[in-house]
């Protein structure tokens, strides 16, 4: 996630000329010939934390475009001062999430196409998170959590490009290092997102995830060092309260199997650990042996 | 800057969810516009129905046997009231003080596994109990533990589950096997009801063996697949059915309970069992 500081965060844009707002990003020009056009209802949030509400536009939409191109040039031709974060533009940067039409989604990755042209299409800051102004939201909670995990602890007696892993044991942590920190994720969790108290206990599935991809590293030595990730999964970064209802999974716009693949296995490390008395008595008797 | 990522200071617990004070200020609990009420709606539905069914199917301890056929509400047979099956699923552990129905003994197991597998809990907490009902809407409840405190904490045990659920379809496996006989109980024939048997177990099968407990069992809990290859393999194909599991969940389901229904038809007298040879 990019922060407010990334060129990609615009807001009080100055009077330009039309196809280019004020930070230098083309707004894609309405073709010359070829390609449809329609004027799409946007219905957009603005204010900021001392409150605010829907405000209603009309925007015009060229063939291809995505809703971000949209904000992009209502930004450039009614709403000058309309605060949007976006970076690469691509899906890869994670900068542009938002809810459209109250789903958690990437602005930059969500085609026109998609909506009928009658509709009416709501485009609101994450509701999650504390609002900054208008679509921009202070993400700061995530930052906060992800300090709260402990990085990976390199193996004794192996120095740096002495580390030699077999692809079958590295698989399972690569599709979690495709994460893109959106935190559309961390957004659509029911656990933080209806319920605020539940912050300072509940890490979310993107934070739990990076926990399972370290447990799962093959050269990661936290045990060795005193560290049960297994355990502390549940009882430090709140797995427990999660209810594996797949919102994590749904709204992943890199296709992230999280709840499957991540929380799930997760979940089951931790009942090894602490509700399994096979397990740990399998474990005793491995020990002696 | 709202938006850096120095540590900030955390003045503590609010209440409230989406709604909360420092958030986007909308009233609306969500403003999807999409059928979000329709998957859970016709999830608390398809359940709803089942446990109507068999309940009914199981407390009415009648119509659960048609040689050579037994229904899978009633197998294996633990107490000394059950109908007589030759080479059947009789083992009458519970002796005769038993007086309710038997299927009540056995039916522990599988609704055990299927109450705490890990899609029936997506499938119930968002279709019964709102928590949430649908991604961005916002749950009705005003406070959420999640699976931290008893009773939500028990669906750990889920993997205890899953080893009784593996018996219970072993058995399910003989019975199937002997619906390879007539009514006469002589070997080598196969009706209508073999088919629907068939059918059954294989989605059985398919339903245990790609529960998320079995794969964890089968080679999730490793660091290092490397040094286990059997197990990675096994781990792999689990995996492939594992993406298949809710769809195994719903398939299992319904042939279990149309499995069942045969049976009672058969044992009630609606009609015959066609035989194919």
């Amino acid at each position: 996630m990019s922060t407010a500081a990334d060129s990609g965060t615009r807001a009080g844009a100055k009077d330009g000329p039309e196809g280019e707002d004020a930070g230098g990003a083309k707004v894609n020009p309405a073709p010359e010939s070829g390609g449809e056009r329609y004027d799409a209802h946007f219905r957009v949030w603005r204010g900021d934390a001392e409150g605010g509400g829907l405000r209603d536009f009309t925007v015009e939409v060229n063939e291809g475009e995505v809703v971000l191109d949209i904000i992009h040039r209502l930004q450039a031709t009614q709403a000058p001062d309309l605060a949007v974060r976006w970076n690469c533009k691509a899906g890869k940067c994670g900068s542009c999430s938002a809810e459209i039409n109250g789903r958690p989604r990437l602005m930059c990755m969500t085609r026109m196409s998609v909506f009928d042209r009658a509709e009416t299409i709501t485009v609101t800051p994450l509701r999650a998170f504390p609002v900054v102004r208008d679509l921009v939201t202070d993400v700061g909670f995530n930052y906060t959590k992800a300090r709260e995990v402990p990085s990976f602890i390199p193996p004794q007696g192996l120095g740096p490009g002495e580390y030699r892993m077999q692809q079958e044991d590295v698989g399972r942590s690569q599709e979690f290092r495709k994460c893109i920190e959106c935190f559309l994720c961390q957004d659509t969790c029911h656990v933080v997102r209806d319920h605020e108290e539940n912050k300072p206990a509940f890490a979310g599935p993107r934070f739990l995830m990076r926990v399972a991809e370290l447990d799962m590293h093959p050269l990661d030595a936290a045990e060795e060092s005193g560290l049960d990730r297994k355990t502390s999964a549940q009882d430090t970064h709140g797995l427990g309260y999660c209810n594996i209802t797949k919102c994590c999974t749904e709204v992943c716009p890199e296709g992230i199997k999280i709840t499957d693949n991540a929380l799930i296995p997760l979940k089951e490390r931790a009942a090894d650990r602490k509700y399994d008395p096979l397990v740990w008595l399998g474990n005793k008797i491995r020990r002696r042996a | 800057m709202a938006t850096g990522t120095e540590p900030q200071q955390n003045a503590g617990p609010r209440p409230g969810g989406v709604r909360e004070g420092s958030r986007a200020a909308i009233a609306a609990p969500h403003l999807r516009t999409d059928r979000w009420w329709l998957a859970p709606a016709g999830t608390a539905l398809g359940l709803l129905a089942f446990v109507v069914y068999s309940t009914w199917r199981a407390f009415a301890n009648a119509d659960y046997y048609a040689a050579p056929y037994v229904s899978p509400f009633y197998s294996p047979c633990l107490a000394d009231n059950c109908h007589e099956m030759r080479g059947g699923p009789n083992i009458g552990l519970f002796g005769e003080w038993w007086g309710l129905s038997p299927a009540l003994i056995i039916l522990i197991f599988p609704l055990g596994f299927r109450l705490t597998c890990y899609y029936y809990r997506k499938a119930y907490y968002r279709g019964f109990w709102a928590s949430p009902p649908a991604c961005a809407v916002a749950e009705p409840h005003k406070k959420y533990t999640g699976e931290t405190r008893f009773p939500l904490i028990l669906q750990n045990i889920h993997r205890y589950f899953f080893y009784a659920a593996v018996l219970v379809a072993l058995v399910l496996s003989w019975d199937t096997l002997l619906g390879f006989r007539d009514a006469h109980y002589e070997w080598g024939h196969m009706g209508l009801g073999t088919l629907v048997f068939l059918v059954n177990i294989v989605l059985i099968w398919a339903y245990t063996l790609s529960c998320h407990s079995c794969r964890h069992i089968v080679g999730g809990r490793l660091k290092h697949f490397s040094r286990h290859p059997v197990r990675y393999r096994l781990w792999g194909w689990v995996g492939k059915l594992n993406a298949r599991h809710m769809q195994l969940a719903w398939a299992s389901l319904i042939s279990v309970a149309l499995a069942d229904f045969y049976v009672y038809l058969l044992a009630s007298g609606a009609f015959t069992d066609p035989r194919l040879f």
